[in-house]
Protein backbone atom coordinates (compact mmCIF):
# COMPACT_ATOMS: atom_id res chain seq x y z
CA UNK A 1 0.00 0.00 0.00
CA UNK A 2 1.03 3.84 -0.86
CA UNK A 3 2.70 5.45 2.30
CA UNK A 4 3.89 8.59 2.99
CA UNK A 5 7.78 8.16 4.56
CA UNK A 6 7.97 9.07 8.11
CA UNK A 7 11.60 9.86 8.98
CA UNK A 8 13.04 10.23 12.92
CA UNK A 9 15.84 12.63 13.68
CA UNK A 10 16.33 12.50 17.19
CA UNK A 11 13.01 13.65 19.15
CA UNK A 12 11.63 15.28 15.94
CA UNK A 13 9.71 13.32 13.14
CA UNK A 14 9.90 14.62 9.35
CA UNK A 15 8.00 14.28 7.15
CA UNK A 16 7.99 15.25 3.37
CA UNK A 17 4.96 15.16 1.34
CA UNK A 18 5.87 15.06 -2.33
CA UNK A 19 2.73 13.32 -4.12
CA UNK A 20 -0.24 14.86 -4.74
CA UNK A 21 -2.26 12.72 -2.40
CA UNK A 22 -5.74 11.13 -2.28
CA UNK A 23 -7.73 11.47 0.16
CA UNK A 24 -7.44 8.07 1.72
CA UNK A 25 -3.36 8.47 1.54
CA UNK A 26 -3.98 11.74 3.94
CA UNK A 27 -6.19 9.90 5.93
CA UNK A 28 -3.31 7.14 6.47
CA UNK A 29 -0.72 9.79 6.96
CA UNK A 30 -2.44 11.47 9.98
CA UNK A 31 -2.82 7.41 11.33
CA UNK A 32 0.66 6.79 11.09
CA UNK A 33 2.05 10.00 12.42
CA UNK A 34 0.34 9.64 15.69
CA UNK A 35 1.13 5.97 16.13
CA UNK A 36 5.00 7.16 15.46
CA UNK A 37 4.69 9.87 18.01
CA UNK A 38 3.53 7.62 20.70
CA UNK A 39 5.67 4.88 19.73
CA UNK A 40 8.93 7.43 19.49
CA UNK A 41 7.95 9.87 21.86
CA UNK A 42 8.69 12.36 19.73
CA UNK A 43 8.34 15.97 20.86
CA UNK A 44 7.91 17.92 17.70
CA UNK A 45 6.73 16.92 14.18
CA UNK A 46 7.72 18.81 10.50
CA UNK A 47 5.70 18.50 7.80
CA UNK A 48 7.27 20.42 4.67
CA UNK A 49 4.65 20.90 2.00
CA UNK A 50 7.15 22.54 -0.40
CA UNK A 51 6.14 20.57 -3.29
CA UNK A 52 2.24 20.67 -3.01
CA UNK A 53 0.81 22.49 -5.48
CA UNK A 54 -2.65 22.82 -3.59
CA UNK A 55 -3.95 22.21 -0.51
CA UNK A 56 -8.01 22.08 -0.55
CA UNK A 57 -10.16 21.68 2.51
CA UNK A 58 -9.13 18.20 3.06
CA UNK A 59 -5.68 18.09 3.28
CA UNK A 60 -5.75 21.44 4.96
CA UNK A 61 -8.59 19.87 7.60
CA UNK A 62 -5.85 16.92 7.87
CA UNK A 63 -3.05 19.12 8.83
CA UNK A 64 -5.28 20.73 11.21
CA UNK A 65 -5.71 17.49 12.82
CA UNK A 66 -2.63 15.99 12.56
CA UNK A 67 -1.61 19.25 14.46
CA UNK A 68 -4.34 18.83 17.09
CA UNK A 69 -3.41 15.00 17.85
CA UNK A 70 -0.52 15.57 18.46
CA UNK A 71 -0.67 18.53 20.60
CA UNK A 72 -2.71 15.92 22.89
CA UNK A 73 0.18 13.26 22.53
CA UNK A 74 2.57 16.39 23.60
CA UNK A 75 3.93 16.95 20.20
CA UNK A 76 4.26 20.32 18.14
CA UNK A 77 3.50 20.56 14.82
CA UNK A 78 5.31 23.11 12.53
CA UNK A 79 4.21 22.84 8.35
CA UNK A 80 6.79 24.17 6.64
CA UNK A 81 7.22 25.50 3.04
CA UNK A 82 4.02 26.45 1.82
CA UNK A 83 3.67 27.82 -1.93
CA UNK A 84 2.89 31.43 -2.05
CA UNK A 85 -0.28 30.65 -4.37
CA UNK A 86 -0.89 27.80 -2.35
CA UNK A 87 -1.24 30.39 0.83
CA UNK A 88 -3.67 33.02 -1.04
CA UNK A 89 -5.98 30.00 -2.43
CA UNK A 90 -6.52 28.74 0.81
CA UNK A 91 -7.38 31.67 3.09
CA UNK A 92 -9.66 32.63 -0.28
CA UNK A 93 -11.14 29.12 0.26
CA UNK A 94 -12.21 30.10 3.80
CA UNK A 95 -9.01 28.02 5.53
CA UNK A 96 -6.58 30.12 7.50
CA UNK A 97 -5.26 27.20 9.32
CA UNK A 98 -5.99 27.69 12.79
CA UNK A 99 -4.03 26.09 15.32
CA UNK A 100 -1.19 25.19 13.00
CA UNK A 101 2.18 26.75 13.23
CA UNK A 102 3.77 27.24 10.75
CA UNK A 103 7.83 28.33 9.13
CA UNK A 104 8.73 29.79 6.01
CA UNK A 105 11.29 26.39 5.60
CA UNK A 106 12.56 23.52 7.07
CA UNK A 107 15.76 25.71 8.60
CA UNK A 108 12.98 27.84 10.39
CA UNK A 109 10.90 24.72 11.23
CA UNK A 110 13.65 23.39 12.75
CA UNK A 111 14.65 26.30 14.78
CA UNK A 112 10.61 26.79 15.82
CA UNK A 113 10.27 23.33 17.38
CA UNK A 114 13.83 23.41 19.18
CA UNK A 115 12.71 26.42 20.74
CA UNK A 116 9.43 25.01 22.03
CA UNK A 117 11.40 22.29 22.95
CA UNK A 118 13.52 24.23 25.01
CA UNK A 119 10.43 26.12 26.97
CA UNK A 120 9.23 22.75 28.13
CA UNK B 1 -18.80 32.71 -27.31
CA UNK B 2 -16.82 28.94 -28.96
CA UNK B 3 -16.18 26.45 -27.30
CA UNK B 4 -12.68 25.08 -28.61
CA UNK B 5 -12.10 22.12 -26.72
CA UNK B 6 -14.07 19.59 -24.60
CA UNK B 7 -13.38 16.30 -22.55
CA UNK B 8 -14.83 14.65 -20.00
CA UNK B 9 -12.88 12.85 -17.29
CA UNK B 10 -15.18 10.11 -14.99
CA UNK B 11 -15.23 10.82 -11.48
CA UNK B 12 -16.00 6.95 -9.87
CA UNK B 13 -12.70 6.52 -7.37
CA UNK B 14 -10.77 8.45 -5.18
CA UNK B 15 -8.00 8.54 -7.64
CA UNK B 16 -10.12 10.14 -10.36
CA UNK B 17 -10.03 13.37 -7.70
CA UNK B 18 -6.80 13.24 -8.38
CA UNK B 19 -6.52 12.82 -11.79
CA UNK B 20 -9.23 15.82 -11.93
CA UNK B 21 -6.24 18.12 -10.58
CA UNK B 22 -3.63 16.67 -12.59
CA UNK B 23 -5.88 17.55 -15.57
CA UNK B 24 -7.11 20.86 -15.07
CA UNK B 25 -3.54 22.25 -13.55
CA UNK B 26 -2.22 20.73 -17.31
CA UNK B 27 -4.94 22.80 -18.94
CA UNK B 28 -4.84 25.96 -17.04
CA UNK B 29 -0.85 25.90 -18.16
CA UNK B 30 -1.33 25.36 -21.29
CA UNK B 31 -3.71 28.17 -21.68
CA UNK B 32 -1.25 30.31 -20.17
CA UNK B 33 -2.89 30.88 -16.37
CA UNK B 34 -1.19 32.62 -13.87
CA UNK B 35 -0.01 30.17 -11.10
CA UNK B 36 -1.99 32.05 -9.01
CA UNK B 37 -5.20 31.62 -11.04
CA UNK B 38 -3.89 27.79 -11.79
CA UNK B 39 -3.79 27.10 -8.29
CA UNK B 40 -7.40 28.53 -7.57
CA UNK B 41 -9.49 26.60 -10.25
CA UNK B 42 -7.61 23.54 -9.64
CA UNK B 43 -8.53 23.57 -5.75
CA UNK B 44 -12.12 24.51 -6.84
CA UNK B 45 -11.97 21.52 -8.71
CA UNK B 46 -10.55 19.31 -5.95
CA UNK B 47 -13.23 20.68 -3.88
CA UNK B 48 -16.36 19.93 -6.77
CA UNK B 49 -15.14 16.81 -7.90
CA UNK B 50 -14.78 15.34 -4.02
CA UNK B 51 -18.82 16.31 -3.72
CA UNK B 52 -19.60 14.47 -7.01
CA UNK B 53 -17.63 11.66 -5.63
CA UNK B 54 -19.10 11.47 -2.37
CA UNK B 55 -22.31 13.25 -1.96
CA UNK B 56 -23.39 12.69 -5.46
CA UNK B 57 -21.98 9.14 -5.72
CA UNK B 58 -19.89 9.43 -8.33
CA UNK B 59 -20.15 11.61 -12.12
CA UNK B 60 -18.24 12.96 -14.11
CA UNK B 61 -16.52 16.34 -14.93
CA UNK B 62 -16.47 17.99 -18.28
CA UNK B 63 -14.19 20.67 -19.21
CA UNK B 64 -14.39 23.18 -22.34
CA UNK B 65 -11.61 25.56 -23.44
CA UNK B 66 -13.58 29.09 -24.19
CA UNK B 67 -11.88 31.52 -26.81
CA UNK B 68 -13.32 34.67 -27.84
CA UNK B 69 -13.74 37.30 -26.65
CA UNK B 70 -12.07 35.84 -23.62
CA UNK B 71 -9.81 32.90 -23.14
CA UNK B 72 -11.39 30.80 -20.01
CA UNK B 73 -11.65 27.76 -18.69
CA UNK B 74 -15.38 25.77 -18.27
CA UNK B 75 -15.74 22.72 -15.87
CA UNK B 76 -18.97 21.07 -15.26
CA UNK B 77 -19.53 18.55 -12.42
CA UNK B 78 -22.73 16.08 -12.74
CA UNK B 79 -24.16 13.85 -10.93
CA UNK B 80 -27.15 11.84 -10.28
CA UNK B 81 -27.18 11.57 -6.85
CA UNK B 82 -29.53 12.77 -4.15
CA UNK B 83 -29.63 16.63 -5.25
CA UNK B 84 -29.23 19.16 -2.51
CA UNK B 85 -32.14 20.04 -0.96
CA UNK B 86 -31.33 23.49 0.10
CA UNK B 87 -28.92 25.22 -1.71
CA UNK B 88 -28.26 28.14 0.33
CA UNK B 89 -27.72 26.63 2.52
CA UNK B 90 -25.11 24.07 1.02
CA UNK B 91 -23.45 27.40 0.39
CA UNK B 92 -23.08 28.80 3.75
CA UNK B 93 -19.66 28.30 5.64
CA UNK B 94 -19.66 25.43 7.95
CA UNK B 95 -22.50 23.65 6.54
CA UNK B 96 -22.02 20.24 5.67
CA UNK B 97 -24.09 16.69 5.66
CA UNK B 98 -20.48 14.66 5.75
CA UNK B 99 -17.54 14.81 7.77
CA UNK B 100 -16.04 17.62 5.91
CA UNK B 101 -15.26 21.67 6.64
CA UNK B 102 -18.13 22.83 5.02
CA UNK B 103 -16.41 24.67 2.72
CA UNK B 104 -16.33 22.84 -0.46
CA UNK B 105 -18.86 24.55 -2.25
CA UNK B 106 -18.82 28.44 -1.22
CA UNK B 107 -15.31 28.03 -1.11
CA UNK B 108 -14.89 27.03 -4.43
CA UNK B 109 -17.52 29.86 -5.38
CA UNK B 110 -15.22 32.13 -3.82
CA UNK B 111 -11.88 31.02 -6.01
CA UNK B 112 -13.68 31.34 -9.70
CA UNK B 113 -15.09 34.00 -11.51
CA UNK B 114 -18.57 32.22 -12.16
CA UNK B 115 -20.28 29.82 -10.69
CA UNK B 116 -23.81 28.34 -10.93
CA UNK B 117 -25.27 25.48 -9.00
CA UNK B 118 -28.57 23.14 -10.30
CA UNK B 119 -29.84 20.65 -8.58
CA UNK B 120 -33.17 18.30 -8.24
CA UNK B 121 -34.03 16.09 -5.08
CA UNK B 122 -33.64 12.56 -6.40
CA UNK B 123 -32.44 13.38 -9.79
CA UNK B 124 -29.07 14.85 -9.17
CA UNK B 125 -26.45 17.91 -9.24
CA UNK B 126 -24.81 19.92 -11.94
CA UNK B 127 -22.32 22.87 -10.86
CA UNK B 128 -20.34 24.67 -13.50
CA UNK B 129 -17.70 27.16 -12.66
CA UNK B 130 -15.44 29.44 -15.45
CA UNK B 131 -12.21 31.03 -14.54
CA UNK B 132 -11.54 33.41 -16.89
CA UNK B 133 -7.84 34.32 -17.90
Amino acid sequence: MEKIPILRMGDLLLVTIQVDMHDRLAMTLQDDLTQRISETSARGVLIDISSLEMVDSFIGRMLANIAAMSRVLDAETVVVGMQPAVAITLVELGLSLPGIRTALNVDAGMELLRSSGNGN
Amino acid sequence: MATVASETVPLTTEPDVVSVRRIVREKTTKLGFSLVDQTKIVTAASELARNTLIYGGGGAMRMETLNGPRVGLRLTFEDNGPGIPNIELALRDGFTTGSGLGLGLGGAKRLVNEFSVDSRVGEGTKVVITRWK
